[in-house]
């Protein structure tokens, strides 16, 4: 996987961010994907989707997408553009949902990482070598490496590319 | 290996499973249902786009559907949703739907176990998070997203990183107005709302032993709400009892083994537990009930996968029975087969004349959809198994979570309320 990402940060220091949250329940009706990117994270912060340009990074705490299963969650963020979620944890469906469905990449950081990132910084993540560099404040960060069989799929952009 | 360990390792066809291990896993059954199906058909439309038709079903005799969330119908896109997913279920040939309206409906995890529509010792796989439910019959039950659900139906089959298992032996007596909803809200608030992520929760124990099929169900159900891949049961006496009388259909019930290695044990006692809540916003968040007295209500929500099975229905008839309630009360039964039930034994007339609405079997407003969301401050006590911002209604409305009998005894006061001190 060579493959450097790029893009500013979007930081919610809290933890457990839910799909109630991420997506409220009335939603979940809808299934046309640039509909639902409007209403991304709406139990948050109802502007969210206006602030994020293409390629950008939503850093947040732990257990990030816990809740339900709907898929909606990560595919209303990928639809406002964002690329990558930096968290501590995950919960497990949401980070199978963003890697099955190549919709965006789950990235688990330490919790001291994410203090160190601030709202609005450039980060460049480099996949190949799990480092992510903050070009803001010129420092460098590892993440954790994929487990095998994400990073195969991560590769293949989702499950159903995916050739075992 | 433990109970999860060997079923996951009789569907990948290996001798033997550690934790981490990452498999391919054969599955038995898989459920889609109004959201999570019209989502799985948005998949395969977007597949078919780029070249990869379905052109049939694994196996369409494995497959079920129910319709559940939005019904019935909320508006007009709820509508097209229900005629997009029977579009589906005709042209693939997928004979278990169950409609709204049209005989036997209801919550899709009720209908699991209420219908046994799945079996001891199967993989089971559903479109919603809350599919851990079924684990309580002995299975191997996980929820996934939509595009998982689909690569099962054309596969038959589903990776699994195989979990490490937290083994909750509850034991010693239950104390009357304890419920299964206390032992799991207990539970969370012990180990944290992602103190089992990617983890099975197993439940064991004599007081797990002495529970009914239905309050085992309440158990698994909530292990979502602890971040758990799994919730699981070993199947006994009252596993194949219950069966027994839903169904004909021939299992292998597959037990752990002496020995089998389990990441942490935890030891519950039951004889000293109060009636138990979760407050606002976090199923984690919780307080003994007689803590929280006092606590002004506007509505009272007897409903869902986790709260309205029959004998949920009863405990709360048992309270209201012969009294008014003192704010907006609504129960919805979780299944049709239960609504009847209910009705024959005289529950439904219990809260009617006690000033209750009973409407039809929905997820309805648990999930905040539609028949009966709460509204800007609004404060809720529920038997639903979430309160995230916004999960019923309106982001700056509350919602409590309890068992039946302490929403039931709130709905009498308008207060949260203790069964034990009702006058």
């Amino acid at each position: 996987m060579n493959q450097t990402l790029k893009g500013r940060v979007h930081k919610y220091d809290r933890d457990n961010i839910d799909t109630d949250v991420i997506i409220p329940g009335p939603y979940l009706k809808i299934h046309d994907h640039k509909e639902l990117a409007k209403h991304a994270l709406e139990g948050l912060d109802p502007k969210f989707p206006e602030k994020v340009q293409a390629g950008d990074f939503l850093v947040a705490g732990s257990n990030f997408g816990c809740g339900s299963s709907r898929e909606h969650a990560p595919i209303a963020l990928s639809q406002t553009g964002i690329r990558a979620i930096l968290a501590p944890t995950f919960a497990r469906i949401f980070y199978r949902n963003a890697v099955d469905g190549g919709y965006l990449l789950p990235i688990e950081i330490d919790k001291e990482t994410v203090k160190k990132i601030s709202d609005r910084d450039e980060l460049e993540i480099d996949i190949a070598y799990n480092t992510i560099r903050n070009v803001t404040k010129n420092e460098q960060y590892p993440m954790k490496p994929f487990p095998e069989l994400i990073a195969k799929i991560v590769e293949a952009g989702g499950l159903m590319k995916y050739r075992p | 290996m433990t109970i999860t360990e060997k079923i996951l390792a009789r569907a990948s066809g290996r001798q033997q499973l550690s934790p981490g291990d990452v498999v391919f896993a054969k599955v038995d059954k898989v459920m889609l249902h109004d959201v999570s199906g019209p989502g799985v058909i948005k998949v395969f439309s977007e597949w078919e786009k780029k070249g990869m038709k379905l052109e049939k079903i694994w196996d369409p005799d494995r497959v079920w559907v129910t319709e559940d969330h939005f019904v019935p119908a909320a508006d007009r896109v709820s509508a097209e949703n229900v005629i997009t997913l029977s579009n589906f279920t005709k042209q693939y040939g997928v004979k278990k739907h169950f409609k709204y309206g049209l005989g036997q409906y209801g919550i899709c995890h009720t209908l699991s176990h209420e219908e046994a529509m799945v079996l001891p010792g199967e993989v089971y796989v559903g479109g919603d998070s809350h599919t851990n439910t079924t684990g309580a019959m002995g299975a191997f039950a996980a929820g996934l997203g939509h595009t998982d659900v689909a690569y099962v139906l054309m596969n038959g089959q589903i990776w699994f990183k195989v979990p490490e298992t937290m083994l909750f032996k509850v034991e010693g007596p239950k104390p009357a107005h304890i419920m299964a909803k206390d032992i799991i809200l207990k539970i969370i608030g012990e180990i944290g709302t992602d103190g089992a992520n990617y983890r099975a929760m197993q439940f064991a124990g004599d007081a797990v032993k002495k529970l009914s099929m239905e309050e085992r169900l309440t158990l698994t159900n909530m292990t979502t709400e602890a971040g758990a891949k799994n919730g699981i049961i070993e199947p006994d006496e009252t596993t194949f009892a219950y069966l027994r009388e839903r169904t004909d259909a021939k299992y292998v019930p597959v037990k752990g083994d002496e020995g089998a290695e389990y990441a942490e044990t935890f030891t519950i006692e039951t004889a000293r537990m109060e009636p138990t809540v979760a407050k606002p916003f976090s199923p984690g968040n919780i307080s003994a009930a007689r803590e929280l007295q006092g606590t002004e209500l506007d509505k009272a929500y007897i409903g869902s996968c986790t709260g309205a099975k029959l004998e949920d229905l009863r405990a709360a008839a048992k309270i209201m029975k012969g009294k008014k309630v003192k704010i907006r009360t609504e129960v919805l039964p979780a299944a049709q087969s239960i609504y009847m039930k209910a009705m024959k034994e005289g529950l439904i007339e219990i809260f009617m004349e006690s000033g209750a609405i009973v409407g039809p079997p929905t997820c309805g407003a648990c999930c905040g959809a539609h028949m009966g969301v709460l509204g800007k401050g609004e404060v809720c006590i529920s038997t639903t198994n979430r309160n995230f911002p916004g999960r019923m209604g309106h982001v700056e409305s509350k919602t409590y979570l309890a068992s039946p009998v302490v929403v039931a005894a709130s709905a009498l006061t308008g207060r949260i309320t203790d069964p034990r001190d009702l006058k």
